[in-house]
């Protein structure tokens, strides 16, 4: 097992100069450049001229590639053009934002989907089942814009449950260590700070759960159904088992395979940060920035934020693969 | 007069009075203010900047040597007291305010000023670093540019020996860019120093927690007295329909750029209040006079004269902006509200381009903006709109599009026939429209005219302000007559603040310090 993961780390290496490579010529070959974006109506001739010089952006393509990746090897993906702030000082502040959300969006997505499919797989083609994947549907299509919208109006304007949107209540006092609030306010025993983080981590989480949701749960759904049908599910009813059992201890297990890789997924998509969710509840994550900084051109950031996703989702995937094997006994790997 | 009408003239008086009197001593101290905004700032050293964003919070932070009256473009004391100019234009002597200090204790005097200026102009100066000080070389025209040197006479004397007369000099110095930074922070923060904001402005930086607020309070020791509010907060919303929605549910007090569609819900509610930023930007339709036919300028007035500038408005700006007749709005001194604006005529346009020798009109492309900016918020539907007032008259607009960047691109290469563009001022002098939008050596609409080059080249070394006046109004005459563009609007952006948020005076430059602004709890 060791060696396989230290193998799957090894093979991260050609993922990133690919990558790095990749992301490095298209952003570079769109046109457009910062220099335009950042002086807008005031992008004279002469004037992109002098931004481009002193951004280096009139070396040719190949020495500003070395020169990025000669900083990616030690470690520093350079200074954002807009803000001059070091790109990985950007990214330890902004991806534990993602990560908090995406984390506690799976949370509600795993913990209600999976029973909803197993329940719905158990009792097919009861009214449950229907209604449940009736829901899934119109889940998998919703548009999060505006059910994150209607959240905020129902919860936070006409009822006042929930705050509307951001990270932590103005007023709360809490001092950003990890940058994962609720871990943070865990370390400091700050309590009210964690009621007021965990009460903001409700609405978007909800919101950015909710496809994720509905996919696991049809998922759940299906493989359940498959295994269900299968041999040794009637041989362990008729041994008298318990329908609980059967269900959770021989059926489940076997279904778990594509649901586990579907989360993974999902995950692996939800920390590439939620562009809408962030945008709508306000979430300082690592989603809207890229976006912003795609538009804006801003060259070092998009190569350093994309090259961060990609290496997270090649984790996650790794982390999908290990527990496999932690689920079925038969996987094995060397 | 009887005594009846006496008595109640006597009643009204005393009426507004005391009304008066309230809203002068009603004024509170305390609270914390906290403003909603659409993005994070994205630095806090103002020179290093060129985003709206970054302004509102540097706004607080810094002084500037001279500064822009509330609501107005018009040139008051700051850091400086008075001041005065050569006769030549070329020296002006700044005579600062004593006892001035920054947030970390160190004397605002000339040196302080010397030093900032010479860290933005002198490429070769150890600290200047951290960003390309765009707004320097813009506005004197490159390193160190017009500015020649400037000298600390004494203590509290500072003197600016400029190359050659310019005109907008002084409007330069308000502008919110030209804040003058702790030079001893500056030097302690080095690259960093835009995260760590150093001035003598009326609030003083707390706290950046990036991509979500920016955390300010009171500077009790303020040269224009404490401020009213306690702590001032800047949160980033992106959505507007979710910035909205805060406001409504109380966690924010003001906020702007509000969607069209909610503002009639403000208009309704007695909590909240719609204030409008007086227009600082003009957008409008160019015609090319490199292209057929529109070097004739019958053909250019038929245009004037086909596009319902009103109705534009009402369906594209929700109603909030003022058509415009000039290049220059309205809230920028020079404006010469004289001139009429070719009505909407769609009789006489038709006879113009017969006249012109299109009566059966002609086909040409038109370019608009893929991105939506103040002056055109809906640049694709106001398009379209214009596409169709045109062909009413008879003439065929193909529409296209790039994305921005390409856009402009295109644009600085003079290779649209027709396009919506616009422009949001600078620093509040009519220089920054009239010469840079439409000056022959700076156009790229084909427009060429000595006639006006040559006023705006005297009004740009003149440092008379009454004689810029009058030679901006004839400029505007004469771009009235030869019509380089249709302008369209100045959008007028709307704010929205709870009532009890008082005497919040937006500015044309799109920030205003916020010291005198207090809550009525």
């Amino acid at each position: 097992m060791t060696s396989y993961i230290i193998k799957r780390l090894i093979a991260l290496i050609p993922v990133i100069i690919g990558v790095a490579l990749v992301v490095f010529l298209i952003i570079h070959l769109i046109p457009g450049d910062p220099a335009q974006t950042m002086l807008g109506e005031r992008a004279t001739v002469e004037a992109i001229e002098q931004l481009r010089e002193s951004m280096g952006l009139n070396e040719p393509l190949y020495i500003q590639f070395i020169s990025f990746f000669k900083g990616l090897l030690s470690g520093d993906l350079g200074r954002s053009v807009m803000s001059n702030n070091p790109v990985l000082n950007e990214i330890s502040v902004r991806f534990p934002a993602t990560l908090e959300l995406s984390f506690c969006a799976m949370i509600f997505a795993v913990g209600v989907g999976i029973p909803a499919g197993i329940f719905a797989a158990t009792h097919q083609n009861s009214f449950f089942d229907n209604a449940s994947m009736l829901i899934a549907l119109v889940g998998v299509s919703m548009p999060i814009f505006w059910l994150g919208l209607m959240l905020i109006w129902l919860f936070a304007v006409i009822l006042g449950w929930l705050p509307p949107s951001s990270r932590l209540s103005v007023g709360v006092e809490l001092d950003y260590i990890t940058n994962i609030l609720l871990v943070d306010s865990i370390i400091q025993l700050n309590w009210d700070a964690f009621k007021d983080v965990f009460s903001h981590l409700i609405l978007p989480s909800v919101a950015l759960g909710t496809i994720p949701l509905a996919i696991i749960a049809r998922m759940t759904r299906s493989s359940m159904l498959e295994v269900l049908k299968q041999d040794y599910i009637r041989t362990a009813y008729s041994k008298g088992l318990q329908d609980r059992i059967v269900v959770y201890k021989h059926a489940l297990k076997n279904a778990f395979i594509p649901i586990i890789t579907v989360v993974g997924l999902q995950f692996g998509v939800l920390l590439g940060g939620a562009v809408l969710t962030e945008t709508i509840f306000s979430w300082p994550g690592l989603g809207k920035y890229l976006v912003d900084a795609i538009y804006a051109r801003d060259f070092p950031v998009v190569q350093g934020g994309i090259l961060f996703f990609a290496i997270a989702f090649v984790l996650v995937n790794l982390l999908v693969d290990i527990s496999y094997a932690a689920i079925d006994p038969r996987i094995e790997y060397k | 007069m009887n005594y009846v009408k006496k008595l109640s003239l006597l009643l009204v008086v005393a009426l507004v009075v005391v009304l008066f009197s309230f809203s002068v001593y009603a004024q509170e101290y305390g609270g914390t203010f906290v403003f909603g905004r659409g993005g994070d700032s994205v630095g806090l050293d103002p020179i290093q900047v060129t985003d709206g964003e970054s302004f509102k919070v540097t706004q607080q932070v810094y002084d500037t040597v001279v500064m822009f009256k509330p609501g107005t473009t018009e040139v008051i004391p700051g850091l400086a007291k008075d001041w005065e100019v050569s006769e030549d234009g070329k020296t002006w002597t700044f005579h600062l305010r004593e006892g001035v200090e920054f947030h970390d204790g160190n004397p605002v005097n000339a040196e302080a000023i010397k030093w900032n200026f010479e860290r933005w102009g002198y490429e070769d100066h150890p600290y200047h670093i951290g960003g390309e000080f765009t707004y320097y070389a813009y506005m004197f025209q490159d390193f160190p540019g017009v500015i020649k040197e400037v000298n600390a006479v004494d203590e509290y004397t500072v003197e600016f020996v400029l190359e050659n007369p310019q005109g907008p000099f002084l409007n330069n110095l308000a502008m919110v860019s030209f804040g003058i930074a702790s030079p001893e922070a500056v030097k302690k923060w080095g690259e960093d120093y835009f995260k760590h904001p150093v001035g003598s402005g009326p609030f003083k930086f707390v706290e950046w927690k990036q991509g979500d607020r920016v955390v300010l309070e009171a500077n009790e020791d303020y040269w224009d007295g404490r401020p009213y509010l306690d702590k001032v907060i800047f949160r980033s919303i992106p959505d507007n329909g979710a910035r909205y929605m805060e406001l409504r549910s109380g966690s924010i007090d003001m906020m702007d750029y509000i969607n069209p569609e909610d503002v009639q819900s403000v208009e309704e509610n007695d909590d909240l209040d719609l204030i409008l930023r007086p227009s600082f930007n003009v957008g409008y339709f160019a015609m090319h006079q490199d292209f057929e036919p529109f070097d004739n300028v019958l053909v250019r007035k038929a245009f004037a004269h086909a596009i319902n500038k009103e109705a534009l408005i009402g369906a594209f700006y929700a109603g909030l902006a003022e058509p415009a007749k000039n290049p220059l709005p309205p809230s920028i001194w020079g404006y010469n509200d004289e001139i009429e604006d070719y009505p909407y005529d769609l009789e006489k346009a038709k006879e113009l381009l017969a006249e012109a020798g299109y009566p059966d009109g002609f086909e040409f492309d038109f370019y608009y903006m893929p991105v939506p900016r103040p002056y055109f918020p809906q640049p694709k539907m106001i398009a379209q709109a214009v596409q169709y007032y045109l062909s009413e008259i008879g003439v065929t607009a193909n529409l296209l599009s790039y994305d921005w960047g390409t856009y402009l691109d295109k644009y600085y290469d003079d290779q649209f026939q027709t396009y919506i563009l616009g422009w949001t001022g600078d620093n509040g002098d009519p220089d920054n429209f009239l010469y840079v939008l439409l000056d022959q050596t700076q156009n790229n609409c084909g427009y060429e005219s000595e006639e006006l080059h040559e006023i705006l080249i005297e009004a740009q070394k003149s440092v008379d302000k009454e004689e810029r006046v009058a030679l901006y109004e004839e400029a505007q005459e004469i771009i009235h007559e030869d019509v380089p563009w249709v302008p369209i609007a100045h959008s007028t952006p709307p704010l929205v603040k709870k009532t009890m948020v008082k005497n919040y005076i937006p500015n044309p430059t799109s920030t205003e310090k916020l010291h005198r602004v207090w809550l009525d709890d």
